[in-house]
């Protein structure tokens, strides 16, 4: 019975949702999946702004990071979404050489971000740092860089993203290039054996170390927070590495194509606003890119925090990527 | 072999010829595609070299693996009369409908790291056992391929008369004598066709690298096209796999069409045999081993889909039961398409064969062509073909429809080309000098002979589409889904619970939509 009921509900919804959009105009946002999940940003975010926009906010998961620009490429001028929301500094050469985004034209002043901003087409909503997450009380002396986690016993394994499709996968390859520039191939040689799986998002990576599958998992300094202020659990931390930690700063921008323009840059004002970056450090765990007026959530303060940071200017990023991918693919399918 | 003296109508030409015309575009003319965008002058670098070796390897692996098991479990069950032997025979012929990501999630459920088995060797202290990656696609591949092998290797085992197992003990003949004069040639007949299909089969696998492979070092053809198109954005290096995918399998498709014999579904397995040489303890012992093993290989994921899926079945979000209607809609059309291209193909073949007799080859270039042409290329070529005018995620269901529609092309054709025949040359003449014409004389005369097959292969070609997780990758909006697609989905973001409840529905609507049309076809026709 239980089946029909949700059949039946299921139409509903459906019927529901065509029967609204005919009345208030829809803005949609390609974002990557971890963000529309329930559990992450993307329900408070939904509601907020359609407090204020008197328009409907259509969130879609549509892959991470690099699957979701081939995802905009593919589609093309024809693609529905206004706005693509997600990719990071690794990827906004390459987006912006697709000419599908159009530019902001708004002053990003109030930013409180580790490196001065001044892009075009392209407006940060929050920053991280990369960085290995372990079980404290299975890892007792977790590596200190990637020289020590290649020493780890045969059985320690570690599960990272797809640089070719996740922005931490391509994080993690630029982290390596810039650690190493010149020794990045043999550094990926001795990660090789303790790679127990590649996954092609993240959503998928960590979900195999909250299940026990992995030892430890690419992620950020700030993951932490969600099983401290979450889960009240602090059992996860972050592996501290001395060679310093890559930088992502995610980033949203119009696209050229979009038929509602205006809402676009609405919701692109919101995004910076209060309203949106309160919502992100306990929901996309991530600093956000404007400080909210009532600071960071307690239990940020027991983050790591990098001696160094690292990160490969957006206009260089374009050819590190491909120089670092080839290696990495190389090495890794041997 | 005049089965008709009608002549040739132009209507038949034009609904089979334009049958035989949409199959020559999905599968020739999205090669053709891929080879006008194909980058030739790019060199494969050293990672598509080895994703080539991997995709070769990991084929040949498993298909020795499966058969190499496949021939004592063979041997047993053909041999060995117990309780059960008719349950077991008839479960070894589910894989064909059973969908590949349902088998995934029950192979990680027993072997992943966190797996029965892996939790099991923790009490001894034995590290966790690692799927990802080689191990893991073989693995699954292998649990796809034993029930066929089996099947193959005991039709080779009926197909030996019972005279020779009744002379051979007159005479007094030992195991190893019965092996080398019997079972080796009967083998060695059989095993080059067993090879070539699993072979063919293992190449152009997508899912199970998908959900298995585990990074760059696991990597098959048709997964790297998938990348290059939804990662990459990078037509060009898809196309070129496409052309090297297409010419592989192509290669293996002749092979396996000039090698392997036709499988025939021979209902004599109820005879009992004795082996008068296998009643010592030491071959009863070995037997009861290898099928226990076999079984525990084959229905312990199965087993756990149940076991983990009976609970979350019931409190499936809605999103899972609009994908649920969304599948079998697809594989409805899906269904309709096949069977409706495989009666018009069969109408215009039937008609011609008393001039050109082609009858076996037809069906022989219709397999050819759609196993060359794996769904993997017919999707990527229409990508390719549609892009410029039109979203292909627009029209994600129906291509992905068209697609396994072709896919259950050859299956559909074997079955009813055949029944058609007979019926046109047993009551064609009949209804011609009755006076029949047009419908019905197709109603009357023929259909009452094509019902059966029909239904049994409208039902394949259905749940066929049902498990499908292809095409649909490709395409699919985020937003739009098949219940494959969902699963993997859940899969990936590790809901793992929410999966194994789809799983479990997946499973079953593919098995009712298969019982469903397999029993329309056998009703009698006084409820028409």
């Amino acid at each position: 019975m239980n089946k029909f009921i949700n059949i039946a509900a299921g139409f509903l919804v459906a019927s529901a949702t065509t029967a609204s959009a005919q009345e208030l105009p829809k803005l949609t946002v390609y974002t990557y999946d971890s963000f529309v999940s329930d559990w992450g940003p993307g329900p408070a975010i939904k509601k907020a702004f359609e407090e204020t926009c008197n328009c409907e906010l259509n969130l879609i998961g549509a892959g991470d990071g690099a699957a979701l620009l081939s995802r905009l490429q593919l589609e093309g001028k024809r693609t529905e979404a206004d706005i693509a929301l997600g990719l990071d500094t690794n990827l906004t050469a390459r987006a912006a050489s697709t000419g599908l985004f159009a530019e902001h034209n708004s002053e990003l002043k109030n930013l409180n971000l580790p490196i001065d901003w001044s892009d075009d087409l392209f407006i940060p909503y929050d920053w991280g740092y990369f960085a290995f997450i372990y079980d404290n009380t299975k890892v007792k002396n977790p590596p200190k860089n990637f020289e020590e986690l290649i020493m780890m016993p045969d059985d320690f394994k570690i599960v990272i993203q797809d640089p070719r499709s996740s922005t931490p996968g391509l994080g993690l390859l630029l982290w390596v290039k810039e650690a190493y520039p010149d020794r990045a191939a043999e550094i990926w040689e001795g990660l090789a054996p303790k790679i127990l799986t590649v996954t092609a998002g993240w959503s998928e990576a960590y979900g195999m170390f909250t299940e026990g599958e992995t030892d430890m998992v690419l992620s950020y300094t700030t993951s932490p927070a969600y099983h401290i202020i979450a889960e009240n659990d602090e059992t996860k931390s972050a592996a501290n590495f001395d060679e310093g930690h890559y930088m992502q700063i995610e980033v949203a921008a119009k696209l050229s194509s979009s038929k509602n323009p205006e809402l676009a840059d609405k919701f692109l004002q919101f995004m910076t606003s209060d309203g949106f970056q309160s919502i992100i450090p306990t929901t996309n765990w991530m600093y956000p890119a404007v400080l909210p007026t009532n600071g960071l959530p307690t239990g940020f303060e027991k983050l790591i925090s990098p001696s160094k940071s690292l990160l490969i200017p957006s206009n260089k990023a374009q050819d590190a990527r491909s120089e670092a991918l080839s290696e990495w693919l190389t090495v890794l399918s041997q | 072999m005049a089965y008709s003296t009608q002549p040739i109508k132009l209507k038949y030409l034009i609904i089979g010829g334009s049958a035989f015309a949409l199959l020559l575009i999905l599968t020739l003319g999205t090669v053709i595609v891929l080879w006008l965008n194909a980058d030739i002058k790019d060199a494969l670098s050293p990672s598509d070299w080895s994703i080539i070796r991997f995709t070769i390897s990991q084929a040949i692996i498993s298909a020795i693996i499966s058969i190499l098991i496949a021939i004592p479990t063979a041997r047993a069950l053909y041999f060995r009369n117990f309780k059960g032997r008719q349950v077991i025979l008839t479960i070894m012929g589910a894989p064909f409908i059973l969908p590949t990501i349902v088998a995934i999630l029950g192979i990680i459920a027993v072997w992943g790291r966190s797996g029965y088995i892996s939790e099991f060797i923790s009490n001894f202290n034995i590290n966790p056992l690692n799927i990802y990656g080689f191990t893991g696609v073989v693995l699954a591949h292998v649990f796809f391929n034993i029930p066929l092998a089996t099947r193959f290797i005991v039709q080779g085992w009926a197909a030996i008369p019972i005279e020779h197992f009744r002379l051979s003990a007159q005479l007094g003949i030992n195991s190893s004598g019965i092996s080398q004069h019997i079972e080796q040639p009967m083998l060695k007949s059989v095993i080059p066709g067993i090879f070539l299909i699993i072979f063919l089969l293992c190449i152009s696998s997508f899912a199970v690298a998908l959900a298995l492979g585990g990074g760059p070092k696991a990597t098959t053809i048709e997964l790297a096209i998938y990348q290059s198109l939804r990662f990459d954005f990078n037509f060009a290096k898809a196309a070129q796999l496409g052309i090297i995918q297409f010419s592989l399998c192509a290669i293996l498709g002749i092979m396996t069409v000039m090698f392997s014999k036709p499988v025939q579904f021979s209902s004599g397995l109820d005879i009992k045999i004795e082996r008068w040489d296998r009643t010592h303890f030491r071959y009863l012992l070995f037997d009861i081993f290898i099928l226990t093993f076999v079984c525990l290989f084959l229905f312990l994921p199965l087993l756990s889909i149940f076991i983990r899926g009976i609970i979350p079945i019931f409190s499936l979000p809605n999103t899972v039961w609009i994908a649920a209607f969304n599948s079998i809609l697809v594989a409805i059309v899906s269904s309709i398409i096949s069977i409706g291209m495989a009666i018009s193909m069969s109408g215009l073949i039937v008609r011609v064969s008393h001039k050109f007799p082609i009858t076996s080859q037809t069906i022989e270039i219709v397999s050819f062509l759609t196993l060359a042409a794996s769904p993997f290329i017919i999707g990527t070529g229409l990508f390719i073909l549609l892009f410029p005018y039109i979203s292909p995620f627009t029209i994600a269901l129906p291509i992905t429809a068209l697609v396994n529609a072709a896919m259950a092309l050859p299956f559909a054709l074997r079955m009813i080309l055949p029944a058609m025949a007979r019926a046109e040359k047993n009551y064609g003449k009949l209804a011609d000098s009755l006076g029949m014409t047009k419908f019905s004389r197709f109603r009357i005369a023929i259909w009452p002979r094509l019902r059966r097959p029909v239904g049994f292969s409208a039902g394949l070609a259905a749940a066929l589409s049902m498990g499908d997780l292809g095409v649909i990758t490709l395409f699919a909006p985020a937003d739009v889904a098949t219940l494959p697609l969902v699963m993997y989905r859940l899969m990936s973001s590790y809901q793992i619970s929410a999966a194994s409840g789809v799983a479990l529905l997946l499973v079953s609507l593919s098995i009712l939509l298969f019982w469903v049309f397999d029993r329309g076809g056998q009703l009698e026709h006084n409820i028409r």
